[in-house]
């Protein structure tokens, strides 16, 4: 079966004005020869801490930043040599879920404007049919059809994310990029809309690329994942494999400082030092070197580990 | 008792709300041990933040009011004080840190001016003294090369690094309480783990309390030894943290715990399993429940919980507000 989503070599570079004088030529590289796949129907998480370029990622996919090299292809179509008139088009199969279910909602429009936008767009319904298409998708996120004719402002935090959930789901797309979805919501909230991004997988056959930070809600929810440490993915696996044994230190490290609820499990943690580099000045050789503690000089400091083939893919000269 | 540090009872908040008053905390209190990390924990509104800022007179006067209640530290009364006198307790007994460091933090003042003013605020030292004591502070809290950062501005910094500045301004006279109202939310995991690593750390050294309110329950496991739940303006359950985790008593208490997704569930072929969750929604402070404030979503709920919201009521070592607590 070929994947739904292959992403080959894909880097966003920004340009960075370093002051006034400063002729340019600097850059950030926030995602950086990444390449990564995704199968109909299924869940490809992307993990990392901020600046890590997971968004970065998530946006390039969907070309809602440019990728400045490499390749997307979704369901065999190039998507990175699309003009604008044909991406619009495509845009109605690939969608995307905001974190902020407060900011990523026009709160001028009625939920009616909000939900049916993309079928006007795309011209899928209008009149009684719009309203009649409306209120079902309310209704299978879990909102009363009523709620159609108010605003935002009206509606709690997980409520709004339902709203940008059926709001997504209203053209009938193949994929959903999540970008944190969850990680505004309070805990009981944030049970519900798992619960109902898992049901709309195995209902609609909806692949999803799911970014986030949080690895509970990443190991409830994904098949694969992917960890991205800044701008490249260091470790790629199934998710089984990957909580099982993580073999790349980062991983090791993001894992274990993740608290658990679980008193009776403080533990030790595999402690790195230091804070992530700066994306503007990338350390030499391999990027998480100098906060790694299997780092040896004179070979990770030279030279960038490539990433090993799947399944269980690592970036490491030294994985475990 | 001589090693209470803190000991809050009875407290109720009000807020302007439209023409009336609402009442976003109500007869909330509990014991603030020295040397203990109490965690305040519960979802958005229920009023876990109101509770903290009202100990130290933070909460805007122009719509907040505290009803009743009394804040013991030591003699003194914090709900009694004056600001003047509130003023002269912040920092020196009692100090706070907050999710964001950088709207604590002002932006055109060096890291070492702003913690040489809260040491010169509190204690009659010299200008250079104050410095030579930031220095040592910005160290205590491990930041790199303190000698150099002492001058930085709070933008050089990273996240991480502002909230150990926070927390450097914050022991600079060794309160004897420090709350701690989501003073990891806004960081990265692993600087999360190495910022509550330190706390507890300094924590150690200094025989501070803590009071850590948070969201979070994970990093309530991680680091406190007891925690008070809060809903709906209104403490549901008091308890050592092995207990409560091991077996909530409050049946909102129990919820939260089941709706957190598993940890190990990929190994164990649960992934993607239907998550617990509790029905309904957090009810309007407008328009609370006349019995139990749960009892709308709760799904042990008998026809009692309507009609009587029950008491607070002693289990042990453990406290609960519930007419039927989970065995």
């Amino acid at each position: 079966m070929t994947p739904l989503l292959v992403a080959t070599g894909l880097s966003v570079h920004f340009p960075v004005s370093t002051g006034l004088l400063s002729r340019g030529g600097r850059v950030v590289r926030a995602v950086d020869d990444v390449s990564l796949s995704v199968d109909a129907g299924e869940t490809l998480a992307i993990v990392g801490e901020s600046g890590c370029g997971k968004s970065t990622l998530g946006r390039a996919v969907l070309r809602l930043v440019e990728p400045t090299s490499g390749l997307v292809r979704f369901d065999g179509v190039d998507v990175t040599r699309l003009d604008q008139a044909a991406l619009r088009k495509l845009r109605r199969r690939m969608q995307m879920v905001f974190q902020d279910p407060y900011s990523s909602l026009d709160p001028r429009m009625t939920v009616r404007e909000i939900v049916g936008e993309g079928l006007v767009i795309h011209r899928l319904a209008r009149g009684p049919a719009l309203d009649a298409r409306v209120g079902d998708l309310l209704a299978r996120v879990g909102l009363p059809r009523d709620a159609m004719s108010r605003r935002p402002h009206a509606f709690s935090g997980g409520q709004r994310q339902r709203i940008g959930i059926a709001r997504a789901l209203a053209v009938s797309p193949d994929l959903i990029v999540c970008d944190e979805p969850t990680s505004a919501l309070d805990v009981s909230v944030q049970a519900q809309v798992l619960n109902l991004l898992v049901e709309l997988q195995a209902e609609l056959g909806l692949a999803y690329l799911f970014i986030s930070h949080d690895l509970k809600v990443v190991e409830h929810l994904a098949h694969r994942v992917a960890v991205m440490y800044l701008g490249r993915v260091v470790e790629r696996a199934p998710a089984a494999s990957i909580f099982a044994r993580r073999r790349h230190p980062y991983t090791e490290a993001l894992l274990s400082a993740a608290p658990v609820p679980d008193p009776g499990a403080r533990r030790a943690r595999l402690a790195i030092a230091g804070e992530p580099p700066s994306p503007l000045s990338p350390p030499s050789g391999c990027a998480f070197h100098p906060r790694c503690p299997r780092a040896v000089p004179g070979r990770c400091d030279v030279e960038a580990p490539a990433l090993t083939d799947e399944p269980h893919a690592v970036a490491c000269f030294f994985p475990d | 008792m001589t090693d209470v540090a803190l000991s809050l009872s009875g407290l109720t908040v009000s807020f302007a709300s439209g023409g009336g008053r609402v009442r976003a905390v109500e007869d909330v209190g509990f014991e603030l041990v020295r040397g203990e990390t109490l965690g305040l924990v519960g979802e958005s509104g229920c009023g876990k933040s109101v509770t903290s800022l009202s100990l130290l007179g933070l909460l805007d006067p122009d719509v907040a009011r505290v009803e009743s209640g009394a804040a013991r530290l030591g003699e003194v009364d914090l709900l009694r004080l004056s600001e003047r006198e509130l003023s002269r307790v912040r920092g020196a007994k009692v100090a706070m840190i907050f999710q964001e460091p950088m709207t604590s933090l002002n932006p055109v003042y060096s890291v070492g001016a702003q913690i040489g003013e809260a040491i010169r605020l509190h204690r009659d030292v010299s200008r250079k003294e104050a410095r030579a004591r930031a220095i040592s502070l910005l160290s205590r809290v491990k930041i790199p090369a303190p000698e150099a950062r002492v001058d930085a501005y709070p933008h050089e910094l990273s996240g991480g690094m502002r909230q150990r500045v926070m927390i450097a301004m914050a022991l600079a006279c060794e309160p004897e309480v420090l709350i701690a109202d989501e003073p990891t939310t806004a960081l990265d995991v692993t600087i999360q783990a190495e910022i509550l690593a330190l706390l507890s750390e300094l924590q150690r050294s200094m025989g501070m309390a803590i009071l850590l309110v948070t969201h979070d329950l994970g990093v309530v496991a991680e680091v406190a030894s007891r925690v008070v739940v809060m809903y709906a303006g209104r403490v549901v359950e008091r308890a050592p943290v092995e207990a409560l985790f091991a077996r909530p008593l409050h049946p909102y208490a129990a919820g939260l715990f089941r709706s957190i997704p598993p940890i190990g569930a990929s190994q164990r072929g649960e992934a993607r399993r239907r998550l617990p969750t509790i029905e309904g929604v957090v009810p309007s402070l407008r328009e609370l429940p006349r019995g139990c404030r749960f009892e709308p979503r709760c799904p042990e709920r008998r026809p009692r919980c309507a009609e009587e919201e029950p008491p607070l009521t002693s289990q042990g070592e453990r406290d609960v507000r519930c007419h039927f607590p989970l065995a």
